[in-house]
């Protein structure tokens, strides 16, 4: 009788509530509208310098068809992640360390130490690593200098100085997340395994490294989206060749004022990110820590 | 009971009337102070506001970072005592988006890309000069007389620097000879040592010259034979980048050459790195072109053309010319350059040059959308 009443009781919304809720209205205005208006000037077409709502899948057919604007998407997410493994297999030990092997007392020192990448400005810190990686820059004269080398080598504009640019900033965010997610690991799942009988060796691969996953898939999807839609760090260190999609996007909008296709590619971008978020999200639960 | 406290027990009317009673009142000298000390604070800060209503009028100017430096601007406002504001911008798209903000009447003076001119004109924006109070027959006539300064037969424009798209080098790493000609973008032996000045329509125009083929006339049948020659240059193209760019590739030893390039990327550096050069080619010069116009809705017509008059006489060419943003050729040919300064900017080649070159235009819509994906191609591997 009770499951008969609770199933006859009306569902009531509270529209007044959802109506005036800021972040919905702040989320449709800026996230939603924008994002619906892309896309549907995705279909539309520039002619003769005007737009035009042709709404057809033109634009969409040129960018998959091109090699040379799909070559923008392919060099993207090679050097995204080749920067996200690099980033992830310098920042694990640094994390490791600080966590595990630093004193508590100084660990706060040597975080704040972490962090200071994201104190300098963006485009003065891609300025600067052209300083260090050009012919005449620090490394070659040094390198020159104590007699390794004879010819300068050729280290700036190319995709590995942008990946150098991005690992330089990713590995210390991914540092923070790691860093985080490990001093959370309670100490009986070590402690345990070691009265299993388990080794130093053993207990990191089998219980460490697994508890950590979280804090490597956030820093590694954070890294990810930030790097994969940065226009700054290619721009300058990777010299304008072998673009990136970022840099294919600008080329449409300040060049052409394309923006059917400017938005093609946007879209694209986005589609590739949230495949990303779909794979990783399972990962970045921190349930079992 | 505090004993710093009067029979009201409030300490501070104590306090008060103790030190007013100090050698004709601490509070009396205070209070004077305080009095005097806002009146100078006033006054200091009306100063602007009474030297403005005695220069009260004000020329508002849409410009060109190179029309930022005091010694351009000073002369001229000391002159007619006004004051002279600028906003600088980059590319027309930018200036029109900044006069869609403002209301009609806010600018009085506009430096615009001269092709852009009559665009800008057509839109209604621009006021067209009366031709007879204008310093014309010292200015160069191949800028004075090019198509784009007019439209409907109205001088829109009148032009008042310009430069080349050409070739910018380091002379101790290259050879000069080599850069005389077009043929140094596929020259095998700067393979990996070119920069290129990131701007897709000279460059095309550039390979265009190089061809054989007027770059104002380059139609869509000739864009594959441009594509071909653009994509074989690639082997030496180490970078592509905007101005800052490729002077920090050439300055830091990464590249030895920059294409579609000339004095507005080096002349500037030059003084302090005289290894620098800039020329352009042999097969023909392809020429920028800055030009002044009035506003026509500018509440200021006279002041105005004042300033347009200053900047295109010979003592604010001069000026303009060797600005700090960047170096070029003065439109005036009676300009007053020091012997330095006319070496860096080849002043005494300068008929040679403007014989055998054309003016760059802008790019035609129909092959637009074609030549920025030849270039985007190109950009790629």
């Amino acid at each position: 009788m009770a499951k008969e009443s609770k199933s006859l009781k009306p569902l009531h919304i509270d529209y007044t509530r959802w109506a005036f809720h800021p972040a919905l209205w702040f989320t449709i205005c800026f996230f939603i509208f924008p994002l619906a208006v892309m896309l549907a000037i995705s279909f539309w077409q520039r002619v003769y310098g005007r737009l035009s709502a042709t709404w057809d899948v033109a634009n969409y057919v040129k960018f998959f068809g091109s090699d040379y604007l799909i070559d923008s998407l392919t060099n993207s997410i090679e050097v995204t992640v080749l920067t996200t493994v690099i980033s992830i297999l310098l920042a694990y030990p640094l994390a490791y360390i600080l966590a595990f092997k630093v004193p508590k007392r100084i660990q706060g020192i040597l975080l704040l130490v972490a962090v200071m990448p994201f104190w300098t400005a963006y485009v003065v810190r891609s300025y600067s690593w052209l300083l260090v990686i050009s012919e005449n820059g620090i490394l070659n004269v040094f390198l020159k200098g104590i007699g390794l080398i004879d010819q300068p080598l050729e280290m700036a504009y190319g995709q590995g100085a942008t990946v150098l640019g991005f690992v330089h900033f990713f590995t210390m965010l991914i540092t923070l997340t790691i860093y985080a997610n490990l001093v959370q690991i309670k100490s009986s799942y070590w402690k345990a395994a070691a009265d299993l009988g388990a080794g130093p060796v053993r207990i990191f691969f089998r219980v460490t490294l697994p508890l950590s996953v979280p804090g490597i898939v956030v820093g590694a999807f954070i890294s990810f989206v930030i790097a994969i839609g940065d226009y700054i760090t290619p721009q300058i260190l990777g010299g304008g060749t072998d673009i990136l999609i970022p840099q294919a996007i600008m080329l449409q909008i300040s060049r052409a004022a394309n923006f059917p296709m400017a938005s093609v590619m946007a879209v694209t971008l986005m589609a590739v990110v949230v495949l990303v978020y779909a794979i990783s999200a399972k990962h970045m639960k921190m349930e079992r820590v | 009971m505090n004993r710093f406290a009067g029979p009201d027990g409030n300490i501070e009317t104590e306090i008060q009337k103790s030190l007013l009673n100090i050698d004709g009142g601490i509070m009396n000298i205070l209070s004077t102070v305080i009095r005097k000390t806002i009146l100078t604070v006033s006054f200091v800060s009306l100063l602007p506001v009474i030297t403005l209503t005695v220069s009260a009028q004000e020329l508002n100017a849409l410009v060109w970072c190179d029309h930022a430096d005091d010694k351009l601007l000073k002369p001229f406002e000391e002159m007619h005592n006004v004051k002279v504001n600028i906003k600088t911008y980059e590319g027309t798209g930018a200036a029109l988006s900044i006069i869609e903000q403002s209301a009609p009447g806010d600018w009085d003076v506009l430096v615009v890309d001269a092709p852009d001119a009559p665009t800008v004109a057509g839109l209604g924006l621009l006021e067209p000069y009366d031709a007879s109070t204008l310093p014309m027959s010292d200015l160069f006539p191949q800028l004075t007389e090019a198509p784009f300064n007019y439209l409907d037969g109205k001088r829109y424009t009148i032009p008042e620097k310009f430069g080349y798209y050409g070739v910018a080098y380091n002379k101790d790493k290259v050879d000069p000879e080599d850069m005389k000609t077009a043929e140094v973008m596929w020259n095998p032996k700067y393979k990996g040592r070119v920069a290129v000045y990131d701007y897709y329509f000279p460059t095309m125009q550039l390979v265009a010259i190089s061809m054989g083929i007027s770059p104002d006339n380059i139609t869509a049948d000739d864009l594959e034979e441009i594509r071909k020659r653009l994509l074989e240059m690639k082997p030496n193209i180490k970078m592509v980048g905007d101005i800052v760019s490729v002077q920090n590739a050439l300055v830091n030893g990464d590249v030895d050459i920059i294409l579609n390039a000339a004095e507005f990327v080096v002349s500037g550096l030059m003084p302090t790195l005289p290894s620098l050069d800039w020329n352009i080619f042999e097969e023909g010069g392809l020429m920028w072109i800055q030009g002044l116009s009035i506003f026509k809705d500018s509440k200021n017509k006279d002041l105005a053309l004042e300033f347009v008059k200053y900047v295109v006489s010979p003592e604010g060419q001069s000026r303009l010319a060797t600005s700090e943003c960047y170096w070029a050729m003065p439109a005036n040919s009676t300009t007053q350059l020091s012997d330095a300064e006319r070496e860096i900017l080849r002043w005494d080649e300068q008929p040679g040059y403007l014989a055998r070159s054309v003016p760059s235009t802008i790019s035609r819509p129909e092959i637009d959308a074609k030549m920025l994906d030849i270039w985007t191609e190109f950009l790629q591997k």
